[in-house]
């Protein structure tokens, strides 16, 4: 894969190699050592040149099946197989296997005399009775410089070694040849000059007390391959080599968006949190809150059911659960749960390289959804600024490239206020940058929250503050007073002249409810009044109407009577009806 | 077609404890450094200790499994296993003092 990407003459035949199941060798050297060629080995004392021409022989029967012949001029059999028994390397099995051959060559020169004409052919039939008696593709030969010791004669050895390398290429193996280092050549013999396919460089250098070692390919005949020098590593695995710049910018990326673990911060974001596997900056001045921030992230991960690793170079496990339960986040559920792994370790512990390593190892053992490295800037007391930056390059890269959501708090000593990190690089790789910070105002600090960037989300400007509560962290809404947004005391008086102004707002108006009140009980009272007088006038009216009425009627009634009595009274009277 | 072959010399009367050579010729086929060695040796033994001594050749490309046992790197090597300690000698033996003195071949003088 790392071939076909790398080489657009991909139709041609390329040089066949052989996998070294190393941890980030075969990375660089772009798939392994020259397949059926010897690879020269060499470095200074105790800097792994045994240790790793075991691992490809060990890791060759391991993973590629192809069985190993390691020949030793030094230690014996049973010593090495002690030496890298601590690695998890069981030789004595894999010679009980037949996967691998031990022969260890001993030369005394006390015992040896010369006496005419020799060569070297003892060596070349026990090499390869070795060789086919388990049907090998991989040998070591440690240190063969050992043989410069045992014979004197120079001459007859140089030539012979010479033939050696030969008939080890027309044998098809693929072999390791370690030497140690001399003054101003690679190799104290200048063993270089036989070996001419591929030479490897391992150095062991001591900076500011720390022990870096470094490894560089120093030439490989017919092939591309990294060049740099790459720190690697003797861990309890075996070998690692780690990889500057060889990770590529050609991650997969998520469309999720993670909730930050601060409600409050989400809502700055417009798609309310961060993207899955993006890497955040928290940067902020001491006791700024970064730490809560982070365990708050921490927390939200966990309770979404996912694993969180969180390193910790500043304070113990205890101490981190103790004071996060102040704030009232419990990570102790989190932790028996195994949700939460928290890491704890001074910076000063390793060198960086063990630092990127543990991480590496740790992400691979516990598959972590997110990591939380608080802080990053401590490390800064470890290595140089540049050592700092590109470990941090490949940290958040490997990170990135494996999905995971990462949170860097980096503390930033600032009288300035304006974090400038740009020195360890590390702004430009992440993708979210927030910044938390002391806002001084007239007489006291408060704490600010800011996102810096976002990149492919839109987000808030403004500077928000917050505060750590009992309950985690809160921010407050932003209160713009006459000169811009406000904090504080100054919040606080702002609120109160607010409050002020709204009771006596609402004095007025319940003044101005209860006048109306009045108003309306005195019109309706009036009403009253005049409804009284209304019906006073009504009822006069009426009466008089009735009686109008009453009078009418009797005089009605008075009038028929007549009538009638006049009819009767007047008929007596009248004469012509009298009989 | 003389490799692998235990040559018997000895003269059990004449032998006291510690004054018997056993030698190992260890030989890559038939090569001139090989022959020669073998003829070498012969030649030192039957002058200097003659009968007091037994001659094992070891053709490695026949028995090559042979050759971790008593350490065999150049070829021909010629091991002294008695008596102790253990000597060796490289080459093609043309060296007949360096041979004497490797191999101590000179009989104990009484």
């Amino acid at each position: 894969m790392q071939e076909a990407l790398l080489s657009p003459a991909a139709a041609l035949p390329k040089l066949a190699k052989a996998p070294t199941g190393i941890d980030g060798l075969d990375e660089i050297t772009e798939g392994g050592l020259p397949l059926g060629r010897p690879t020269l080995l060499c470095g200074s004392a105790g800097c792994g040149k045994t240790l790793m021409a075991i691992e490809f022989l060990v890791r060759g029967v391991q993973g590629y099946n192809e069985p190993g012949v390691l020949m030793t001029f030094e230690e014996t059999a049973d010593e090495l197989a002690a030496n890298v028994a601590s690695l998890g390397f069981d030789l004595r099995q894999m010679q009980a296997n037949k996967q691998l051959r031990l022969d260890h060559v001993h030369v005394n020169r006390a015992e040896i005399e010369e006496a005419g004409e020799y060569d070297l052919d003892g060596l070349f039939i026990r090499l390869g009775y070795a060789i086919d008696a388990i049907g090998a593709k991989r040998v070591v030969l440690d240190t063969i410089e050992a043989l410069f010791a045992g014979f004197p004669n120079e001459a007859v050895l140089r030539s012979e070694i010479r033939r050696l390398f030969r008939w080890l290429k027309d044998k098809g193996v693929t072999t390791i040849i370690t030497a140690e280092r001399g003054e101003g050549t690679l190799t104290r013999q200048g063993l270089e000059e036989y070996v001419s396919d591929c030479v490897i460089l391992l150095d062991n250098r001591v900076i500011n007390q720390i022990t870096t070692r470094r490894l560089r390919i120093v030439k490989y005949r017919g092939s591309t391959h990294g060049t740099n020098e790459y720190p690697y590593l003797i861990s309890e695995d075996g070998i690692s080599v780690l990889p500057v710049t060889s990770l590529k910018l050609e991650h997969t990326v998520s469309d999720e968006v993670v909730s930050s673990g601060v409600a409050g911060l989400d809502e700055m974001f417009t798609r309310r949190g961060w993207y899955r596997g993006s890497s955040i900056l928290l940067t902020g001045t001491a006791g700024t809150a970064k730490t809560t921030i982070a365990a708050s992230f921490a927390a939200e991960t966990c309770r979404r059911g996912e694993r969180c690793l969180y390193f910790a170079f500043e304070e113990s496990p205890a101490q981190l659960l103790r004071n996060m339960l102040t704030v009232g986040l419990d990570l102790q559920p989190f932790v028996n749960q195994g949700l939460l792994r928290i890491e704890s370790s001074r910076p000063t512990l390793n060198g960086l390289e063990r630092h990127l390593v543990t991480l590496h190892k740790m992400v691979k053992d516990y598959q972590p959804r997110a990591v939380v490295i608080d802080p990053m800037s401590n490390l800064t007391s470890v290595g140089s600024l540049s050592e700092v930056s590109s470990m941090l390059t490949r940290m958040i890269d490997f990170l990135k490239v494996s999905n995971i959501t990462a949170l860097l708090t980096a503390l930033v000593n600032g009288q300035h206020g304006q974090p400038d990190l740009t020195q360890e690089g590390v702004s430009s790789l992440v993708d979210t940058w927030v910044s938390v910070r002391d806002l001084e105002g007239v007489g006291e600090r408060n704490r600010g929250l800011s996102i810096l960037k976002a990149r492919g989300m839109a987000h808030s400007n403004q500077v928000r503050e917050f505060l750590v509560t009992d309950h985690g962290i809160e921010l407050l809404d932003v209160v713009i007073g006459p000169a811009g947004i406000i904090t504080g005391a100054s919040r606080l008086t702002q609120r109160m002249q607010e409050e002020a102004q709204r009771v006596v707002r609402q004095l007025e108006a319940e003044q101005r409810d209860r006048e109306l009140e009045r108003k309306r009980r005195v019109l309706e009272a009036t009403i009253a009044n005049l409804r009284t007088e209304f019906e006073t006038v009504e009822e006069e009216l009426r009466r008089i109407g009735h009686e109008e009425h009453t009078r009418d009627a009797a005089l009605r009634a008075s009038r028929s009577a007549l009538a009638t009595g006049r009819a009767s009274d007047y008929l007596p009277a009248q004469p012509n009806t009298r009989p | 077609m003389m490799m692998e072959v235990r040559e018997e010399v000895l003269n059990s009367e004449e032998l006291a404890p510690g004054e018997t050579w056993e030698l190992r010729l260890y030989v890559a086929g038939q090569t001139t450094k090989s022959v020669a060695a073998l003829a070498n040796l012969r030649r030192y033994c039957e002058q200097h200790v003659p009968g007091r001594y037994q001659l094992e050749v070891i053709d490695l490309l026949l028995h090559p499994q042979l050759a971790e046992g008593d350490q065999i790197l150049a070829i021909p090597t010629v091991v002294r296993k008695v008596p102790e300690p253990i000597r060796k000698v490289i080459g093609d033996l043309s060296n007949e003092e360096r041979v004497l003195v490797g191999l101590d071949l000179r009989p104990k003088s009484r």
